[in-house]
């Protein structure tokens, strides 16, 4: 890169579902949040540019244009605003058009964020909005985004022998990691929600379910409905509204801002095809590639990388993504999840932060909330989350776009 | 249908008229399906159709319980799966279809390998709603690709 950046500050709304929030309302709590975590402070006037992603605005709140609506809401006007597209992955892209714009010269200090507002809609409305991104094809013979990765899931089933119980395994880290955090959507683990329906269950007088372990409650379609068999509802991530944003600064400057900078030392960037095109059906083509480029950017292997947040939309993609990472062999990744591998405690963490399961997945906001939770990690900043007994150096994110047609690998560090 | 330009609404148009076609490269010989008006192997745009056998076999697949609400329209929901899936044509091409003469109900019987052959009896009722619908094609009401076990 020509100039090396930094993140200088970082915030995020929380994440849930708002009757009373809207996208500009989203976008100032957490930018309010990001103003109050740069340490020595800074004035909003000193922000060159505005990037920010965005998937369904236009859909679902009959609104486009939403780079210079968000410069108005946040006064930021005349500076110049970009709003970035790559379906679930765009605010990735606006991270990634930020660093550009930084590493290039042409500015010092950027805002980056992204935001959705899904919650007003219906779920049919919100599964056909969000299957505008994958192909055309797999739109007219029915396919949804679910329906996609439950086809990619038989097919991982049927190669590497894997099964339903091995995405349990990945839903009971995802919950249990979410109990931790208190903007997540979902904060309870899955045993804490088997308590609450047996008491429900009793107090209505009617018959108390007889589960035992999580996997007996995960296995009960009554309690855990299908969705696009294999993905049941506790395989796929909600439907969220929330924001996230964060202050990029050229990396001379951030001492200026806050003695505990985090440093982008990779990006990389992937497309891909079409599901019925795709080299393989168990594996993201793109994100192989992104992974490779923002390795070969900051001179590291998988190895390297302590821990991860991997786009989870769905369970079974969080097994295929440590595998393209490279974090575990391909057709072992499912293996390492029932190891405990990437639990908090193992030796890979993978989606300390609840993932887009538990966190919530409002899908603009999502690639730059990814690497706010790296970024607390990495600055201990974690809360009870934290990653145990580990000095940690060097985290990744990863988030595709659609069902795969675009993704973006970020690498932070803190030196 | 005389020869068309390389397009999604031709390959539609071949469906509703009950005919699989791909398009082969002129240059490098590769069949394309759904077709391509440029050869992402070669990069060359000279494309010839050609007919498909309409024979394949099932790599993937899902029972969807939870469909847009234009399946919902066709009498899908919770208790009505149906199944969707990823086909490998024998010409060697992968296509995405609707899977019928198969329980949705339960998937887990449904078998990867599965044989299948090319069903042009939905397809066509489709492509005459098409024709009914002052609103425009939407997914629904476009000509898709359905197979059902050979």
């Amino acid at each position: 890169m020509g100039r090396n950046v930094a993140i200088a500050g970082a915030g995020m709304s929380d994440f849930g579902m708002f009757s009373d929030r809207d996208s500009k309302n989203l976008f100032v709590d957490a930018f309010e949040e990001m103003r109050g975590s740069v340490d020595k402070g800074f004035d909003a006037n000193a922000i060159d540019a505005l990037y920010v992603g965005n998937f369904t605005n236009d859909l679902f709140v009959k609104q486009s244009h939403w780079g210079a609506v968000l410069a108005d809401a946040l006064g930021l006007i005349p500076k110049p605003a970009t709003r970035t597209e790559g379906a679930c992955a765009s605010s990735a892209l606006a991270f990634r058009e930020a660093v550009f714009a930084i590493a290039s010269g042409f500015y010092d200090v950027v805002l980056v964020g992204g935001f959705e507002d899904m919650s007003k809609r219906t779920t049919e409305e919100v599964t056909e909005g969000l299957a505008l991104a994958s192909s055309p094809y797999e739109g007219a013979a029915g396919f949804t985004f679910p329906g996609v990765f439950g086809a990619m899931a038989t097919a991982y089933f049927e190669r590497y022998g894997a099964t339903r119980e091995h995405l349990m395994d990945v839903t009971i880290k995802s919950h249990d990691n979410a109990r931790f955090n208190p903007k997540a959507q979902h904060q309870r683990s899955i045993r804490q929600i088997m308590e609450s329906r047996r008491k429900r269950a009793q107090a209505k007088g009617g018959p108390v379910p007889a589960w035992e372990t999580e996997k007996d409650f995960l296995a009960d379609a009554q309690a855990n409905p299908p969705i696009a068999w294999p993905m049941h509802l506790f395989d796929c991530s909600p439907i969220s509204d929330g924001a996230a944003c964060m202050l990029l600064v050229a990396e001379e400057l951030a001492t200026s801002f806050t003695d505990t900078p985090i440093h982008v030392r990779g990006i990389g960037q992937g497309s891909g095809r079409a599901l019925h095109a795709a080299d393989e059906l168990t594996s993201f083509e793109a994100t192989r590639a992104a992974a490779q480029e923002a390795y070969q950017m900051a001179g590291v292997d998988a190895g390297d990388i302590q821990f991860a947040e991997v786009h989870d939309c769905f369970s079974i993609a969080e097994i295929m993504h440590t595998e393209d990472l490279g974090f575990f062999a391909a057709g072992t990744g499912h293996k390492a999840a029932a190891e405990g591998l990437t639990r908090r405690d193992g030796s890979k963490p993978i989606n300390t932060s609840g993932g887009l399961k538990c966190k919530g997945h409002p899908v603009g906001a999502t690639g730059v909330a990814q690497m706010i939770e790296v970024w607390h990690q990495l600055r201990q900043t974690a809360g009870e989350r934290q990653i145990p007994n580990r000095n940690l150096q060097i985290g990744a994110t990863q988030s595709i776009g659609g069902t795969g047609g675009t993704c973006a690998v970020t690498i932070l560090e803190r030196r | 249908m005389s020869e068309s330009i390389v397009s999604d609404h031709a390959f539609e148009q071949y469906l509703a008229e009950g005919r699989l076609m791909g398009v082969r490269c002129v240059g490098c010989a590769a069949i394309w399906v759904p077709p391509r008006a440029l050869c992402p192997d070669c990069h060359m745009g000279d494309m010839e159709w050609i007919p498909m056998v309409g024979t394949g076999k099932l790599m993937a697949f899902t029972s969807i319980f939870i469909g847009p609400p234009w399946m919902a329209q066709q009498g899908f929901d919770r208790q009505h799966p149906y199944c969707t899936g990823v086909v490998e044509l024998d010409e060697g091409p992968r296509v995405v279809a609707r899977i019928d003469g198969v329980d949705a109900s339960h998937p887990e019987d449904i078998k990867i390998g599965l044989p299948l052959l090319v069903d042009f009896d939905d397809v066509t009722l489709d492509a005459s709603r098409e024709s009914l619908d002052a609103s425009g094609p939407t997914s629904d009401l476009r000509p898709h690709l359905v197979f059902k076990p050979r």
